[in-house]
Order: structure tokens, then sequence, then C-alpha cells
């Protein structure tokens, strides 16, 4: 059971990518006021989710479940690692398509809005936790150091999610659902999103997978290397 | 814990007095960094006025990166720091005595700074010792995160270029408050809202170092 869900997990996230793509660019209407512009609300906050929730709530929960010494594993290391990396194109992505959207609406690619800093700032957190663990060899250290810096990045997730309100910013508030809990879209709009989030979280589950397995396979390799390295010099020192 | 963080600040700080470093390498750069923070705005009184609460914590911010190398490297020599984890002090002590004994360190050169900045970029002296107390909180709360930071990036003894790259995207929402409080009190707005972000800041920054500085320190 557990084989077949992850073997379909690639399929299943391209087919509901490809019917996010048919149903945003062309089933669902063009909006009232931005007109096409609008179809960026299938692709830009689903892959914003991902990046400061989904794959960066990942690396910061396997990071602290890392830190606590019942569940330290090196299970929790790979993850938060991978979860990081997947995280960093995310958050690119978030800006990506973000400028996409702000250049026709505010006019530039670019504005000292506090939610477009605070994610650039969670991007550059995401590259200097990758840079941390190159910069350490010894591989318990890295996980260590590693946790503590994920765990002191997630500080900034909250400031982001709260950043619209409160900051007068450019950048729009909620986009789905009012403070009260009212939809704001609705009809096949509605059920195009709600797809897009699925299949992009699906995505990035898919790539989790992926670049966790890669993991796995680079420290075997490492430890093949090893082994054959000890093995040499106990054959040097004999002769 | 509090006893133990008195001991540990009190011996960086004593290290710091005998060796000058302070006085003969970091306020100078400090000083240096404002005056040219002046120059490259060129010669609009306006502009630096208004640019000046910025300009501040933008050089406070380089001269922290300085004291974090310092307050690492005073353990980086070989053995020092075994010999000082055979001591068996409590991590979250010499979390808060290293922290005290830089917020000291960042506090001097802050009000150094803060009379350079009335001089030389013409910031208004009563909003000046308005943002005292707001520029007292952050620059606790940099030298908690600092020490964080300085520990993950090796204590010393890690590559040099790793410690801006890890406590930058840290120190900018400390940038944030810090700027937009000093330019409130400077300019008659809230500052007391960016004062009490500070602080929830600092309490955050200390209850992580209380908390993980061990997780570091052991490994």
């Amino acid at each position: 059971m557990k084989q077949l869900s992850q073997r379909l997990l690639g399929p299943v996230t391209l087919v509901l990518l490809g019917l996010t793509f048919w149903l945003g660019l062309w089933l669902t209407p063009p909006d009232k006021t931005q007109g096409n512009l609008a179809r960026l609300v299938y692709v830009h906050p689903a892959v914003a989710w991902v990046a400061l929730y989904v794959s960066f709530g990942t690396a910061t929960i396997a990071s602290a479940l890392y830190l606590w010494k019942r569940t330290r594993s090196l299970v929790m290391d790979r993850v938060a690692h991978c979860a990081m990396e997947v995280s960093v194109v995310f958050i690119l992505l978030t800006l990506i398509t973000g400028s996409i959207w702000g250049r026709p609406t505010w006019g530039v690619w670019w504005a000292w809005d506090a939610r477009l800093t605070s994610t650039a700032i969670l991007g550059v957190f995401a590259l200097a936790y990758l840079a941390l663990r190159r910069a350490n060899d010894d591989a318990d250290l890295r996980a260590r150091r590693g946790a503590v810096f994920a765990l002191l990045a997630a500080i900034n997730v909250p400031i982001i999610h709260f950043s619209v309100q409160w900051w007068r910013t450019l950048h729009q508030g909620a986009t789905v659902f009012t403070a009260d809990r009212t939809l704001l879209i609705h009809g096949l709009m509605a059920w195009t999103l709600l797809i897009s989030f699925v299949a992009f979280t699906l995505l990035f589950f898919w790539l989790l997978r992926a670049r966790y397995r890669l993991e796995v396979l680079r420290g075997a390799r490492y430890q093949v290397a090893l082994d054959e390295a000890l093995v040499q010099r106990r054959r040097e020192g004999v002769r | 814990m509090i006893r133990i963080a008195l001991l540990v600040a009190a011996k960086d700080l004593r290290i710091e007095r005998r060796s000058r470093v302070l006085l003969w390498q970091v306020l100078p750069f400090g000083v240096m960094g404002l005056v040219l923070s002046g120059l490259a705005l060129g010669p609009t009184h306006a502009g630096h006025s208004s640019a000046g609460p910025g300009l501040f914590y933008l050089v406070m911010l380089l001269v922290t990166l300085l004291m974090i190398n310092r307050s690492q490297a005073i353990e980086g020599s070989r053995g020092t720091r075994a010999s000082v984890a055979t001591l068996g002090l409590d991590p979250a002590g010499v979390f808060l005595g290293k922290a005290l004994a830089l917020a000291v360190e960042l506090w001097i050169t802050g009000a150094v700074l803060l009379a350079g900045a009335v001089l030389v970029l013409h910031t208004a002296l009563v909003g000046t010792l308005q943002a005292l107390p707001s520029v007292v909180v952050i620059l606790a709360a940099l030298a908690a995160a600092g020490t964080l930071y300085g520990a993950l990036s090796g204590g010393g003894q890690g590559p040099a270029t790793l410690l801006p790259v890890l406590s930058l995207p840290g120190f900018a929402p400390l940038l944030i408050a810090g700027e937009r409080s000093f330019s409130a009190s400077l300019h008659g707005g809230a500052f007391w809202q960016w004062w009490v972000i500070s602080l929830v800041a600092l309490v955050a920054y200390l209850a992580m170092g209380i908390l993980l500085y061990g997780v570091l320190e052991d490994s």
C-alpha cells in the first residue's frame, strides 16, 4: 500500500498540475478588474503556501524533532535538509511569480513592501542554512547547528504571515477568506484554487521524496568510499 | 545560572579591558563607518538627518559582527574551549554571560555612535535622547542574537565569512524596528510600539539562547 501510494505520488501530482493549468488558463473566467492577470492566483498563492508553511514548516518540525533527544535520528536531519533545499526553490518561485504580478499592478518589479521583504529575508535564511551545512564536515555538528538555525529562521514565518496586518503594505491582505472566514472566491475559480493548492503541496512532497532518496544514496556512497579508503590504509600498513 | 552569567560576563569584559580591542579597533571602525556614511550621502543637511537612524543601525550591525567574532575568538585558542567545557558550567549561564558582555560593549559603542550621529548626521538631540530606551533594548537583542549566531558559525573556529551570512537575515527585523523607533522619536511618531516589538524580540532571543546554547556547546 505504501509503495503504491509512493508510486502514484508523481503521476497524481502531474495530473493535478495539468488540471490546474487547464482550468486556470482556459476554463475559468478572467477577473472583473484585473482581467487575465488574475490567473496568477492559481499559481502564486499555492507556491507561497508551500514555500512558507509546508516546506519551511516541514524543515522546522524535523529540526525540532532532531534536537529532541527521544526523536533524534539521521532521518530527521535529512528530512530537514531536503525540505529546506526544496523550500529555496519555492521561495524563489514565490518571489518571481509575485514580481510578475507586481509589475502590471504596482508598476514595479520590486517594492519595499513588508511581505516581499520578509519573504526575501526568509529566502536568505534558507540559503544561509545550506551554507551552514556545507561549512561543517562533521555530521553531528552539521545536524545540530542546522537544526538550531532552522528554528531561529522559523521566527520569520509568523512575521511574514501577519505582515499585511501589522504594516500598511502594497501587498493585498487575505485572498481566499476574509477575517470573519467568509469565502471571497466562488464557483470554478474556488475549485481551481483548491486544486492548485493540493497540486503544489503534492509537488513538494514528490520533490522532497526524490531529494531524500538522493541524500540516502549519497550517504551510502560516502560510507562505501570511506570503507574502501580504510581497507586501503590497512593494506598499506601490512606492507 | 545568574552567578555563572555574571562570572562569564566579568571574564569577557576583563579580557576586553586589558586588550583594549574595543577602544582601539572597534570604536574607530564604527566612527569611520558613520563618517563614510555621511560622505556617501553627500553634503545635504536634510538627507543626513532623515537617514541618520538607518545609518546608525547599519553601522551598529557591522560593529556587532566585529564584536561577535571577537567575543567568540576569546575561546578560540587551542584547548580553551575544551578546558571551559570540563568546568561543567551551565550553558544557559554561559550564553547569558557572553550576551551580557557583548551587550555592554555594544551599549558603549552605541553611546559613542549616537553622539556621532548628532554631530555628523545632524539628528536632533532631544529626539536622539528619546530614542535611548529603544536603542538599549535593540542593542541587547542584537547581543543575544549575535551570541547565538556566533556559536552557530563555529565559535571563532569556523570560516569567518559564515557569520554575516547567518546573522544578517536574523538582524534585519531588529534593524527595521530600531530604525522605525529612532525615526519616530525624531519626528514625533509612536515609538513605543517599536520599543515593545524590540522587547519581544529580546525576550525571544534570550529564551532561544537559554534553551539552545547547550546544544551548540555540546557539539
